[in-house]
């Protein structure tokens, strides 16, 4: 067998056991589906009749309230990974020959799969509070390939701050800007009625393009320069958080 | 041949000298014990040894392979046992034991296979179904223990195998750790107890500030200790007097005296009945064991932090 083989099979090996130990952690569980439903009803039905977007804020707000479950599933991937380090799971797989990125591919897998339930979950309860969606079969599939490797890239960074701290408390507050960006961006408003001086954040940090993306393709509305700014965001933060998280998991020392 | 080779190991942490200039050998087949209290730098030099730190000074290697700059190879030889169970609290026993199957590159089928063999071996069978979240403390440092023997490796590291068991735990882990040098492994444990450093290894060092204050075999760090001390109590101040005349020693206290001893039975023995030939009733007879304190005030001078 080649090296290759067992590169693969150690990951397969480690996907395997995050994603027992994501369905076994009752309380991520429950957050990870109560989480986009509440926030899905709260935006809609509280924060909704206040926003004037043009159209039905359900119609606008769920590429932001699917992007916003990622950013709490990111916290509980940099815990899940800050738990392996202080637990001495890290260290024991440290001292084994084992490629360095198995353990890390797992929570990154695990994460992802967590995201896309959350996702499944923001899509049902919006069909259900009477989002209509524009988009045909094609453009389904690009927005959830599109926001898959969103996922992937955020996890990628959750993975890398949860190896960056030193208690399982902190990798939680590591996250928050993860958590807090959708705020500042088109998410749930209408970049033009920030103030002028947020209005050049909101539109030049990542979370803007990447909604602006996803509700053109499932709302139809224009996407111009926006989906190749997104990809090359992913593109950047995954290639930095996946070197830096390789680094981090040899040199670290819980 | 030795198994692990340690020459002037150094480690700092910021202003802080955790390990200064440790050398140290331990032949291959043997059991090797590093004692120390809380804090002495024991953990870091499994640590180092293990390739999860890198040494600021000095060489070491284990079966032949430098821990820095043949790190990988190091660890295909070695397994380490932390000083707090690292188990999956959400994954059953098994599922625990076949993961690093799968890691050590057993594959699906020799993994399973491995992990029941040693669920049966650390006497888990039962509860290899369950969630390690239900285990007990002595049930978790068994499969801790089981993780680390997946591969059968040639050298094996235990830190601190018996901290916070009870006694009934303890006893048993000890029978392992005899059973793993009886079937050839070099084992290299740390423990903060001298009886356990005493009970399983056949070379002793003795570390506290990072510095090594002494080795040898635990006969003769007791023997620099000043080994085990019979206590006699007497029945009455009469028959201390008696004895203190006849021993030749000062009383220990008010109605007792203190004597070296081997511990043996018959020496403990004879020297009731030489007490009985004086007429010095004995009362209550304590065998003291030389505990860590005694051995850091007899070599160091000073108590242990």
């Amino acid at each position: 067998m080649t090296s290759a083989y067992w590169a693969v099979d150690n990951s397969l090996a480690m996907i395997g056991r995050s994603l027992r130990i994501s369905a076994r952690n009752v309380e991520a569980l429950l957050m990870a589906v109560m989480l986009p439903i509440m926030l899905m009803l709260i935006f809609v039905y509280i924060f909704g009749g206040a926003v004037n977007t043009g159209t039905e804020y359900v119609n606008y707000v769920v590429p932001g309230i699917i992007i916003l479950c990622a950013g709490f599933g990111a916290s509980t991937t940099a815990v899940s990974v800050t738990h392996d380090m202080v637990g001495g799971i890290m260290d024991r797989i440290r001292s084994m020959p084992v490629v360095s990125s198995a353990v890390l591919t797992g929570h990154v897998v695990a994460s992802v799969a967590r995201n896309l339930v959350a996702m499944a979950l923001v899509i049902g309860v919006g069909l259900l509070v009477g989002w209509r969606p524009a988009a045909g079969v094609g453009e389904w599939f690009a927005a959830i390939g599109f926001l898959a490797l969103f996922m992937l890239s955020i996890s990628w960074l959750a993975a890398c701050l949860g190896l960056l701290v030193r208690s399982v408390d902190a990798a939680g507050g590591a996250t928050f800007a993860i958590t807090f960006l959708p705020y500042v961006s088109s998410a749930f408003v209408p970049v033009d009625t920030l103030p002028t001086w947020l209005r050049g954040v909101a539109e030049h940090q990542p979370i803007t393009p990447i909604v602006e993306t996803t509700r053109g393709l499932l709302m139809g509305t224009p996407i111009g320069s926006s989906w190749w700014i997104a990809l090359i965001w992913f593109g950047g933060i995954t290639l930095v958080a996946f070197t830096w998280a390789a680094v981090l998991f040899r040199r670290r020392t819980a | 041949m030795d198994a692990i080779q340690v020459h002037g190991v150094s480690k700092s942490y910021g202003s802080q000298r955790v390990l200064d200039g440790i050398d140290l050998t331990v032949p291959a087949g043997t059991v090797f014990g590093l004692l120390g209290p809380n804090g002495a730098g024991k953990t870091t030099l499994v640590r180092i040894l293990a390739t999860l730190v890198r040494p600021d000074a000095g060489r070491a290697s284990v079966m032949r392979h430098d821990v820095v700059s043949e790190a990988f190879e190091v660890r295909r030889k070695i397994s380490l046992t932390g000083q707090y169970a690292a188990v999956d609290e959400l994954q059953t026993g098994r599922e625990n034991l076949v993961m690093v199957g799968r890691l050590c590159r057993l594959g699906r089928r020799a993994a399973g296979q491995r992990a029941v063999e040693l669920l049966e071996r650390f006497d888990l069978a039962e509860a290899g179904r369950k969630l390690v979240k239900t285990y007990s403390g002595g049930m978790r440092r068994r499969l801790d223990l089981a993780m680390s023997l997946v591969t059968a490796p040639p050298v094996i590291f235990l830190d601190e195998p018996t901290t916070g068991l009870d006694p009934r735990s303890r006893q048993q882990m000890w029978s392992f750790v005899r059973s793993l040098a009886a079937g050839g492994s070099t084992v290299f444990l740390t423990t903060q107890y001298l009886e356990e450093a005493d009970q399983l290894a056949d070379r002793i060092m003795l570390i506290d500030h990072g510095v090594a204050v002494a080795d040898g075999t635990a006969a003769s760090l007791k023997v620099r200790v000043g080994g085990e001390r019979v206590e006699l109590e007497f029945a009455s101040a009469a028959a201390l007097a008696l004895a203190v005349a006849d021993l030749d020693v000062p009383a220990s206290g008010e109605r007792s005296v203190t004597v070296a001893t081997t511990g043996t039975a018959a020496e403990v023995r004879e020297l009731l009945q030489r007490m009985d030939k004086v007429g010095a009733t004995v009362d209550k007879v304590a065998i003291h064991r030389p505990t860590l304190d005694d051995v850091f005030f007899a070599l160091t001078g000073g108590n242990p932090r």
